[in-house]
């Protein structure tokens, strides 16, 4: 008994308590669901769902908090990239998986690009990675917000009707890609419950990629270069290469991730929507038990499950309990909360 | 000179930290106006003393010290530098505690500026006074003009050249009101000869004024210029204790050295047989903060250790961190005759060098991951060791059972106590997560290894370890060492030669059974003397 | 040779105000205004704008960099605003109510807000952003759904229409511009807010005396280095937290300004964007992470807002759009912050670099070539 004590303590300072309460904050909820007349099936269902949806985003920090370059508030950036990837699959008219696979190749070029750039800028900056990133991740958001207006697309789906120019704020993707995932193998239980199983396939073999690729021995340095950058630069690994490497790895999972979070959600959407995206994956690793320099898939998964699970459950328990929609609010609370608690930990070892 | 008793009292101080005795019973006293010279080997005492005498929060965090400090007869014991500032205290460390936007005059008189009250005092308190510049310069002149220096009181720190920050410091020292002892460690060691020159003038002009100083330098010749008296510790005891008249520098050398145990540990000399030249290293130059090399050139046989001592700060550390490619550095080094790229810790390793770096924690460890990943890493990296193919060979991932058997066969080779190859190297201590290191750079099998402080900070038996281990892999594989130490009983005890670096260069190679006094009058700073004078003539 | 070299300094520490200087004077035709027109705005825009900007300073001379965390003063200054209408001052006194009721909150905010920031020593940026997004939810859950609940709310005018939370949209009717209307100065077809210049010029005249304070000497010396000055016995911590403070409370004062001049705040967006454009202004007036002048504030404030006043125009005129001219602004906004920022870094590691290099030629060449062969 008195060993298992400072276990008890030790678990508790490691975990963090924002993240204890977070986690009976749920458990809290979940309980008390039946209560107000919240459906359990479709809450739970609706949980998959989004968790399948913000996964890839969630995933898509991992690289960059490993390799040592921070929080990723520049993950719009790979957004965009997925953008113009989806908007360009709907401007040639690809359907079914050939829409949602060809809105991913089409991507993959743009996020590549991106990623290079970006991580080039950021190993120009070090120490600053994060404020910048949030800008430069801003400016390209807004800069693209001119291009949906100028760019050529003609696709009657995507241009304004009456202008016959400019992209709409939100495309449907019904009749393109829309569900192509979900739908796949889907589980149908009862009116109220889906399983989506094609979508967290999907997730499940990006992240077993990544798994993989943080094995490797590039993804080993990556670690390395994190974890002890004049260690791995005394190993004779270019500390530059292998950052620029992993905020690469990030932006494509980020354009992956919203083309997989737009064949579920049934939109794309454009202009200013990309630019909370971001906070919201962040708050989600964090939650997880991520660290501004260190993640893991474990955190990852815990991370989206919790958060996304506290996002579905704070508006339909909360709001039929207490008959307000105070729940945006706590969201607001709660996932900002624990990114300044993730900042403000003492990250490093003592020297 | 009115006062007759000393101002500064040192009696019976004792420190032990974890059971390691660092000063033993050490006695000495200070009069106003006196300036006593304060020499000693690197771990002599000289660090750990003055911590003792400013009140460092460290010396009571590890239990405090025996003995007492007084005072004008009264025993002090201060809990924070603060305390030791009040009673009159100033110390000049040997890195510039200056603000480099600020002008020199802001700098002298940091913290302690000049103010006229404003109205908003009353409510706020006195920060919100306003600042009396014109005074604030009339004080810092004033201090500049007791130094007998030109320095301009409006200059930036960030656009003088060095001696002048050194000035600005003592300078600052001195303007306090109260400041009757002055501490300067080092305060040569960045100088160039005539500001030097200048320095040891104003520290003169200084004690005329009544201020005792205490002035600590490795350059011997300084001290017997300067000092009054002179104290001589040696492994925690104050072993002389004179006046400095009649007294030479070769005669301090051998005290600070002198050994009583020495002669038996010598085993390296005996005479042996080596194969060709394995590295020859011409004209080095390594930007390394605090250890420039400045022209270095040496060459090791296949089968030697190859020693490197001399006093801290002086360089020898910047010579196997410029070779690996850590600093930037110039020169040429060649391995086996074929050149070796300097700047590429890459080239380096691929060549066939490898390196325990003397910075275990920062340089040397991944102190958040496993054993293993530290042990296989650069072997990994640098030669694809440990790696599997998987998915019909599509990719290479970690061999994770390889990393594992290697890193066990090293646990039991170097004795290294762990719970198991996925502990944390954080977890371990010093002297284990040395042996970490060491197994490291064996991983990689290279044919020339140096090792740079490899017993610093860890305690008396796993120093043994480490450097028995170093003396098997010798003898047993073949492995060429470079050894970097500032200890010369550990060098004289495994080396094969022995030379001393001091202010950026090799003042001389010695076997290991040469006489201490030797040794002690390589590193007093007299060769980089005589190499300028020499060029000056 | 030496000329060259000048001139060539000059434009990269002010690549970004000529930058925007260019931007702007091409702008300016297309957008077909008056310069009448834009001069009067350029007026109001400078007395709406400039004491907000003017509350960054500080941080910046402490080192802390640019406060994101200003955010928190703008909402002390709403909620000061929400009860002068509530209790129905109007006026000047309700301006002065309002400030009056938004200092204490402001100075506890600030003190959260530095306390925070502590913790958080060199991402102090990154930081105050995200704290300035959590307080917003704190601020949403005070105001929406407390006041008129929890706080009881004397004019339910201001509350939504299910009794409890204060109304999207306050109309500042009381104090509408009552700073400005103190004392307008009509000249030749402009109106000048004198009393605002005059607050602003208070508060300049204020920053100056305070850097030569004791406490601004402190503050200087902890931005150049916290250890020197750690060692120097000046309290670190405590500075940095009263640089943070002061600030805090000016940002309040300076949104209520601003809201006087707009004569309406939404309530639950108003301090959205108070940090961003502060920040944006500031930077496009020369000044960087590290330095900041008062002539920063004024040139920045006059440059991003003609900017901001031309661009809906010029890009309804070049484009046919005036979304384009919107996204472009904001698309500058954030551009410039981040082109700052990076230039910065990047400026502050090649002077890292050639410090070290100037070091490396001093010291290798203190030592005459050959002296040890």
């Amino acid at each position: 008994m008195p060993k298992s004590t400072p276990n008890i303590k030790q678990f508790v300072t490691d975990f963090g308590w924002p993240r204890i309460i977070i986690f009976f904050f749920l458990a809290l909820l979940f309980a008390a669901a039946p209560f107000v007349g919240v459906r359990m099936d479709a809450s739970i269902s609706d949980v998959f769902n989004r968790f399948g949806q913000n996964g890839l985003f969630v995933l898509a920090l991992v690289p960059m908090i490993q390799s040592g370059c921070g929080l990723n508030f520049g993950l719009s950036i790979g957004i965009i990239a997925g953008l113009i990837g989806s908007t360009l699959s709907v401007q040639l008219g690809l359907i079914g998986f050939g829409g949602f696979f060809g809105a991913v190749a089409l991507a993959l070029p743009f996020a590549v690009l991106f990623g290079w750039v970006y991580g080039k800028l950021l190993n120009k900056v070090k120490g600053e990675e994060m404020t910048i990133a949030m800008y430069v991740g801003f400016a390209g958001v807004m800069f693209m917000c001119i291009m949906w207006l100028v760019l050529p697309y003609t696709s009657p789906t995507m241009v304004w009707g009456y202008a016959g120019k400019g992209l709409r704020t939100t495309i449907t993707v019904e009749g393109f890609y829309r569900q192509v995932l979900n739908e796949f193998l889907a589980i149908r239980i009862g009116p109220n419950f889906v399983f989506p199983t094609g979508m967290l396939l999907f997730d499940g073999l990006c992240a077993y990629l990544l798994w993989l690729f943080m094995r490797t021995k590039t993804g080993t340095a990556m670690t390395a270069v994190g974890s002890n950058p004049d260690y791995a630069r005394a190993s004779g690994i270019s500390v530059d290469r292998m950052r620029t490497t992993s905020v690469i790895i990030s932006t494509v999972l980020g354009a992956v991730g919203i083309v997989v979070f737009q064949q579920s959600y049934g939109f794309i959407q454009l202009y200013t929507a990309p630019l909370a995206m971001p906070f919201a994956a962040v708050a989600a690793i964090l939650i997880g038990g991520a660290s501004v320099n260190k993640a893991s898939m474990v955190n990852v998964l815990v991370g989206a499950f919790l958060f996304q699970g506290l996002l579905t459950m704070t508006p339909s328990v909360i709001n039929s309990a207490l008959h307000t929609d105070i729940s945006e609010v706590v969201r607001l609370i709660v996932s900002n909360g624990i990114i300044i608690y993730a900042l403000t930990r003492k990250t490093k070892v003592a020297k | 000179m009115g006062q007759q008793g000393p101002i500064l009292s040192v009696e019976h101080v004792s420190k032990e930290f974890y059971g390691n005795v660092v000063l033993n019973d050490v006695c000495f006293e200070l009069k106003a106006g006196e300036i006593l010279g304060l020499v000693g080997e690197n771990g002599a005492g000289k660090t750990t003393l003055m911590r003792i005498l400013f009140g460092m929060p460290v010396i009571a965090e590890t239990g405090g010290y025996k003995g007492r400090i007084c005072l004008d007869g009264q025993e002090v014991r201060f809990s924070s530098p603060f305390d030791a500032l009040d009673s009159g205290i100033g110390m000049v460390h040997q890195e510039f505690s200056l603000i480099p936007g600020f002008t020199t005059t802001e700098n002298i008189v940091l913290n302690r500026e000049s103010m006229r009250p404003s109205i908003l005092n009353d409510v706020f308190g006195d920060r919100m006074s306003v600042l009396d510049r014109p005074d604030m310069r009339k004080r810092a002149e004033a201090a500049i003009a007791k130094l007998g220096v030109k320095l301009d009181p409006d200059l930036l720190i960030s656009e003088m050249p060095v001696g002048h920050k050194q000035f600005t410091e003592i300078a600052r020292e001195i303007t306090r009101t109260k400041t009757r002892i002055l501490v300067l460690d080092e305060p040569t060691a960045v100088l160039t000869e005539s500001e030097a020159e200048v320095l040891l003038a104003a520290l003169r002009n200084i004690a005329k004024l009544g201020i005792a100083i205490i002035f600590i330098s490795h350059r011997l010749r300084e001290v017997v210029d300067v000092a009054d008296r002179v104290v001589v510790l040696r492994d925690g005891l104050a072993i002389k204790d004179l006046p400095v008249a009649g007294v030479s520098v070769r005669d301090i050398a051998s005290w600070m050295v002198g050994r009583t145990v020495a002669a038996d540990a010598v085993a390296g000399g005996e005479g042996r047989e080596f194969g060709d030249e394995l590295l020859k290293v011409e004209g080095l130059w390594v930007d390394m903060p605090g250890e420039t090399v400045r022209d270095v050139s040496f060459s090791v046989r296949k089968g030697e250790i190859l020693g490197f001592g001399g006093l801290a700060g002086q360089g020898k550390l910047g010579i196997p961190n410029g070779i690996m490619g850590l600093y930037p550095a110039g020169g040429s080094v060649g391995l086996r005759g074929k050149g070796v790229p300097l700047d590429s810790p890459r080239a380096a390793l691929e060549a066939g060098m490898a390196f325990v770096s003397e910075d275990r924690r920062g340089v040397g460890l991944l102190l958040d991951e496993s054993l293993d990943w530290n042990i296989a890493f650069t072997a990994m990296q640098v030669q694809g060791a440990y790696l599997r193919p998987i998915l019909g060979g599509l990719f290479k991932i970690r061999d994770e059972a390889g990393m594992r058997k290697l890193t066990e066969e090293y646990v039991g080779a170097l004795d290294i106590k762990c719970t198991s190859p996925k502990q944390k190297a954080k977890e371990l201590s010093g002297g284990n997560q040395q042996k970490i290191c060491l197994a490291k750079a064996f991983a990689v099998k290279p044919d020339l290894l140096f090792v740079s402080e490899p017993t610093r900070g860890i305690d008396v038996g796993a120093k043994k370890l480490v450097l028995d281990t170093l003396h098997r892999y010798n003898r047993e594989y073949g492995t060429t060492i470079v050894m970097v130490s500032s200890e010369l009983e550990e060098l004289r005890a495994i080396c094969d030669r022995i030379a001393i670096v001091d202010e950026g260069r090799i003042a001389g190679i010695l076997p290991p059974t040469a006489e201490l006094p030797e040794f002690g009058l390589l590193m007093s700073g007299l060769a980089a003397r005589n190499a300028r004078e020499a060029v000056n003539a | 040779m030496s000329g060259k070299k000048s001139l060539g300094r000059f434009l990269t520490e002010n690549a970004v105000v000529i930058l925007f200087l260019l931007i702007t004077i091409a702008a300016i035709p297309s957008s077909g205004l008056s310069i009448q027109y834009i001069l009067q705005e350029m007026i109001t825009r400078l007395g709406r704008n400039t004491f907000l900007v003017l509350a960054l300073i500080l941080p910046i001379y402490a080192g802390m960099g640019l406060n994101f965390g200003m955010t928190l003063g703008a909402m002390s200054g709403q909620l000061g605003l929400i009860l002068a209408i509530n209790f129905n001052v109007g006026g000047v006194e309700g301006l002065a109510f309002a400030a009056l009721l938004g200092t204490p909150v402001s100075v506890l905010m600030g003190y959260i807000c530095g306390s925070v920031l502590n913790k958080a020593k060199g991402r102090e940026m990154v930081t105050g952003y995200m704290l300035a997004f959590f307080i917003n939810g704190i601020y949403q859950l005070v105001i929406l759904y407390m006041m008129g609940a929890i706080f009881p709310i004397r004019s339910p005018a201001i509350l939504l229409s299910r009794g409890y939370g204060i109304r999207n949209t306050l109309n500042l009717e009381g104090v509408r511009q009552s700073l400005d209307n103190l004392l307008m100065l009509r000249l030749g077809g402009y109106a000048l807010p004198l009393a605002t210049f005059i607050v602003i010029a208070v508060l300049c005249a204020f920053v100056i005396w305070f850097k030569k304070t004791k406490l601004g000497q402190d503050m200087r010396a902890v931005g150049h280095d916290m250890t020197v000055a750690e060692s120097a016995g000046v309290p670190v911590d405590r500075t940095r937290i009263i640089a943070i403070i002061i600030s805090t409370v000016l940002a309040c004062y300076g949104q209520i300004i601003f809201l006087q001049n707009m004569g309406n705040m939404a309530t639950y967006n108003a301090h959205d964007q108070t940090s961003f454009f502060a920040v944006a202004a500031i930077l496009v007036g020369g000044a960087s992470v590290k330095k900041a002048s008062i002539p920063n504030v004024f040139i920045g404030v006059i440059l991003l807002h003609v900017l901001f006043v031309v661009t809906p125009r010029a890009g309804q005129n070049l484009f046919g759009s005036a979304m384009i001219g919107e996204y472009f602004r904001q698309f500058i906004g954030y551009g410039v912050i981040a082109l700052s920022l990076v230039l910065y870094a990047w400026r502050a590691r090649k002077d890292a670099l050639r410090a070290r290099e100037g070091l490396r030629r001093a010291s290798i060449a203190a030592a005459p070539e050959g002296a040890a062969k």
